[in-house]
Formats: C-alpha cells, sequence, structure tokens
C-alpha cells in the first residue's frame, strides 16, 4: 500500500523495542489495547463452566470451583496481536491444557475453541499440549478483567492473540479442521507470529 | 464538478489522495479545524466524512473516519478535530500537523447521514460534543443554499469553553431565519446560565426539538452512550424511527 | 450471561471501507438479519472496529450481519448474517 509519509507522526508505539527482536512486522507496546468483535459478556463465576467435547461426543465439564482446585501455574509470556502490537512479559495465572486434557480420551487432531458471546477459533490440537497453553484467570496477579477476557480466556502465546479465546467457555475436539471466527473471513489458518502468518495465503 | 458534488463523489472509485494542510483555525483550547486543500476534490454533502491515513516513516499506518465541517467548496476539506487526550491519531493532527504538511485522504463517504439542500421537511440536529461538526455542515450548506427548511439545533457539550464555532452560532441564530440553537451544558453553565449542569433529558428534546407530527429529519451525533440514549428519547417521543439518523464515533472518539 | 459495551461505532464507519468494493455508497443499504428478521440502513449497524476487522452487528439481536478483513493485497467480505440487501441506486 505504502502511503505517503506524514512529518513527525509515529503513532502510539512505544521506543523500536529497545534491541529486543520482535516477529516480523510488530511495533511494541506498553498498554494492553482491548480488542473486541462484539460486545463484552459478563459472566458470573457461580454459573461459569468449561466444557470438553471430544470427537467421540464424551463431555468433560468443570465448574469454576473445580477450575480454582486444579493446579495453576504463573507463566510470563509475550504477546503478539495481529493488529500489529506486541507486549512483552506478561504476567498470568492459570492451568494447563495438560492437567486439563490429562484424563480426555482423544485422538483429536484440531480444537475450535468456543467462547461466551459467540467467538471461536480453531487451533491443532497439539498446539494445545506440553505446555503450550493455559486457562488463564489471572493477570499481573488480579482477577482477569472481562474487557481481556475475563472470568477466563485461553492463552496460547506462540500464536497471534486472536487463538488465545477470550470468555472461553469450551473446546470441542474434532477429526477435522473447520475454521472459526477470523480464520473464516481471511486470517491464516494456524497463525504463528514468526512466520508472519497474518493472513489466508501468507 | 457540479455533477459530481451533486452526487456527492459517487460513483468513483475510492483512492487516496494527498491532501496538504492550507490553514488551520483554532475552536477551542483542545479543538481545531484543519483546512486541506485536496487537488480533484469532486465535492461532497454535508454530513458526509472522509477517512484519514497517517504513514510513519517505518510503513506503521493507521486510518480514522472524520466529519466534514464546511459545505463542499471547490478543493477545500475542512475538518473539525478534537484532541483525545490517549488517542493515536488526534494529538497528531491538533499539534504536530502545520500547514504545508500533507497527509491522505479518502472520501468523501457515506450517503446516508446527509442533508439535502432541496429537502422542505424541518430539520432537528443534535449534537453531543464533537458530534456538531458534520451537523454544523448541514447549518453552513442551509444557508448557502437558501434553504428555508426549518432548523433546530440543540448541542450538548461539557463547558461554555468546549463549544466549536461558538460565535459563528451566536450570528447565525441571529440572522439565519428559521434557525434556533440551543445548548445543554454537563459539566459547567456558563454564568447567569438558567439551569444546572446536567444531562441531556426528555424534557430538552421534547421542548428543543419539533413534534413528532411535523415529521422532522433528525440528525444525532455524538459519542456513542449519548447517541443511544437521545435515540432512544426521540422514539420515545413518538418519532418514526426511520426519520432518526444517528452516527456514532465511539466510547470517547479517537 | 450479561452482554454490555458501548465501544462500538455503527455503520456510518463502514463507508469508506465499503466504498473500496462497491461502486456505490453502501450506508444507506438496507440489510435483513438472517438471525431475527430486522430490517435496518447498513448505517445502522452496530460496529465493532477494535479487532482484526470490521464486525456488524445487528442492532436488534446483536448477532454478527457482516465481516469485512482488509489484507494488503486482499479483502475479504462474508455476509452469511445478512440475508439480503436493498440497495439504493442512482439513476441511470
Amino acid at each position: 500500500m505504502g502511503g505517503i509519509v506524514s512529518p513527525g507522526f509515529r503513532g502510539r508505539r512505544g521506543a523500536e523495542g529497545g534491541g529486543v527482536k520482535l516477529p516480523p512486522g510488530q511495533y511494541l507496546t506498553e498498554d494492553f489495547p482491548v480488542l473486541t468483535a462484539g460486545p463484552t459478556p459478563r459472566v458470573p463465576t457461580d454459573t461459569w463452566e468449561f466444557v470438553v467435547v471430544t470427537e467421540a461426543g464424551e463431555k468433560h465439564r468443570w465448574s469454576w470451583a473445580e477450575l480454582m482446585a486444579l493446579p495453576s501455574e504463573q507463566p510470563t509470556v509475550d504477546l503478539h496481536c495481529v493488529t500489529k502490537w506486541s507486549k512483552l512479559g506478561t504476567s498470568w495465572q492459570g492451568v494447563s491444557l495438560d492437567v486439563l486434557l490429562d484424563g480426555v480420551d482423544t485422538a483429536a487432531d484440531y480444537v475450535m475453541v468456543h467462547s461466551y458471546g459467540g467467538y471461536t477459533t480453531n487451533l491443532p490440537f497439539e498446539d494445545l499440549r506440553n505446555g503450550q497453553a493455559w486457562i488463564a484467570y489471572k493477570f499481573d496477579g488480579e482477577d482477569l478483567h472481562p474487557e481481556h477476557g475475563g472470568p477466563a480466556r485461553l492463552l496460547v502465546p506462540h500464536l497471534y492473540l486472536w487463538k488465545s479465546a477470550k470468555w472461553v467457555r469450551g473446546l470441542r475436539l474434532t477429526d477435522e479442521d473447520e475454521p472459526g471466527f477470523w480464520e473464516s473471513a481471511g486470517y491464516h489458518d494456524y497463525g504463528d507470529p514468526w512466520r508472519e502468518q497474518r493472513y489466508q495465503g501468507d | 464538478m457540479a455533477r459530481a458534488a451533486v452526487s456527492g463523489g459517487l460513483n468513483r472509485r475510492l483512492t487516496w489522495h494527498a491532501a496538504r494542510l492550507a490553514e488551520v483555525v483554532e475552536e477551542t483550547p483542545s479543538a481545531r479545524t484543519l483546512v486541506f486543500d485536496v487537488p480533484d476534490w469532486p465535492g461532497h454533502l454535508p454530513g458526509q466524512h472522509v477517512d484519514v491515513r497517517l504513514t510513519a516513516e517505518d510503513g506503521y499506518s493507521t486510518q480514522r473516519s472524520y466529519s466534514i465541517a464546511t459545505p463542499a467548496d471547490g478543493t477545500r476539506v475542512a475538518l473539525t478535530v478534537q484532541r483525545v487526550d490517549d488517542g493515536e491519531v488526534s494529538p497528531y493532527l491538533t499539534e504536530t500537523l502545520v500547514p504545508g504538511d500533507v497527509i491522505e485522504l479518502r472520501g468523501p463517504v457515506g450517503g446516508w447521514f446527509v442533508w439535502r439542500a432541496a429537502d422542505p421537511a424541518p430539520v432537528l440536529l443534535i449534537a453531543g460534543g464533537s458530534g456538531i461538526v458534520p451537523l454544523m455542515a448541514m447549518i453552513r450548506a442551509r444557508r448557502e443554499a437558501g434553504s428555508r427548511a426549518l432548523f433546530r439545533l440543540i448541542y450538548s457539550v461539557r463547558t461554555p469553553e468546549d463549544r466549536f464555532y461558538a460565535d459563528e452560532l451566536r450570528t447565525r441564530a441571529r440572522d439565519d431565519m428559521g434557525l434556533d440553537v440551543g445548548y445543554v451544558y454537563t459539566r459547567q453553565a456558563p454564568e447567569g446560565w438558567p439551569a444546572a449542569p446536567r444531562r441531556l433529558s426528555v424534557a430538552d428534546v421534547n421542548n428543543g426539538g419539533w413534534p413528532p407530527d411535523f415529521q422532522p429529519s433528525c440528525f444525532v451525533c455524538g459519542p456513542t452512550a449519548f447517541v443511544e440514549t437521545v435515540a432512544d428519547i426521540l422514539v420515545a417521543l413518538g418519532h418514526d424511527p426511520r426519520r432518526v439518523k444517528t452516527e456514532r464515533f465511539g466510547p470517547t472518539g479517537s | 450471561m450479561d452482554l454490555f459495551s458501548d465501544d462500538y461505532t455503527d455503520g456510518n464507519t463502514l463507508a469508506g471501507p465499503l466504498r473500496e468494493l462497491f461502486t456505490v455508497d453502501m450506508t444507506g443499504a438496507v440489510g435483513r438479519c438472517v438471525h431475527c428478521g430486522g430490517e435496518g440502513p447498513v448505517a445502522g449497524m452496530k460496529v465493532y472496529a477494535q479487532a482484526p476487522g470490521l464486525v456488524a452487528r445487528c442492532p436488534s439481536c446483536q448477532e454478527v450481519l457482516m465481516r469485512l478483513v482488509r489484507g494488503p493485497s486482499d479483502a475479504w467480505l462474508d455476509l452469511r448474517g445478512t440475508m439480503s440487501l436493498r440497495i439504493p441506486m442512482p439513476p441511470e
């Protein structure tokens, strides 16, 4: 596209990384921009549940209290949004998907993530395993604010942030890959920031 | 040129145009009108807007929509921009940009939130904050076209200092036959103002507007929450929702 | 579950992005919602623009009517939530 440069325009961006290596095309930000494709759901924790449905139709459910009773981790991760901001060293608390998927009998290759409010996103099942993904409920030591996906969101920091579904309510494990909300509207099926997989065909 | 101006620049492929800042008018301590010169500008209708694109040296680029503040005037395009403190684009437009600088514009766009001078129906304009901008273009176009359509403006604004176009509106309310201008102050009213600062109410719309059976065209522009409230009031008062046209610019506008 | 937000604009925001694709203004086009059957102008849709693309939702039922993603060399327009669009045409 290459527009005419506006003299002195920098945008609302931090320093150019200060030597930090960012994925291609990304800019550093200090604040935490709020992106949303719709109204913010307010989900009370007393009715919240997280449901994993296997390809055989088997359902595994966790209430909020059950989630809280599981061992949690406190990952510090970098976030990369497809709208080009990156935020480094963010602190979270949540339950590893390894813990949640431990007793789930499945040979599925793909996952469709579902959220309160109707959002969906898809990813390969193996991207949720081996310490790569969490159901996160605290950010910076505080309960996760609804605008950032609270009470709980998926956190898959090695992919663009649209894969880290806010207000997560469940996973559907499938044999076939199906496109989610943004994946069916032009965004890349996988979304690896380091390979700059923003749009279909990248 | 005349033909294009009538259609509001439609039926033409939409592309980015270089726009050179020609003139700056300070409107309030935090808002200014930027008059750009855009060669080949096809003309526009009051209420239409433009997309503005800014590009940094390293290729980073972002865009915003701004309403046009004046009726069509050759290659001149005037935007009034309110500085939003944590905004990304408005601080640049209100503080950094100087005459001679070039940005990119595309437009005019939007064919729904427009007033056409041939329409004789009474008009009710309700502005919240910088939502006055496209409505001011309508008021100015009315005068220019010699239209006798009855206009009423209700302008909700935080403080007297935040009013855009205050002097011009005072003059026009005096000189433009059939134009009424009323203010609602939400934070601080001028000395001697008959009402304490408060949000726009049903009574304000009822008293300062037109009865629904006059079938006025209603144009409401402002922050999202303001527009929602006013549109609900108008419909509750009996205005046909199809005659209530709204333009929202987000939680605060940026 | 409550849904809350005023973090949206309206279909007037779509005027520029849609004029890139269509030769006529689309903000006055009247759309019908697949989910609730509600009818209204594109200008009256609720638009969530702080997102990877533009998401237009039905002002009555909040369901998605339209999604528009603009990449560097393609645009994607998803209209599965819109049953039909009646588009005012300038006289020939």
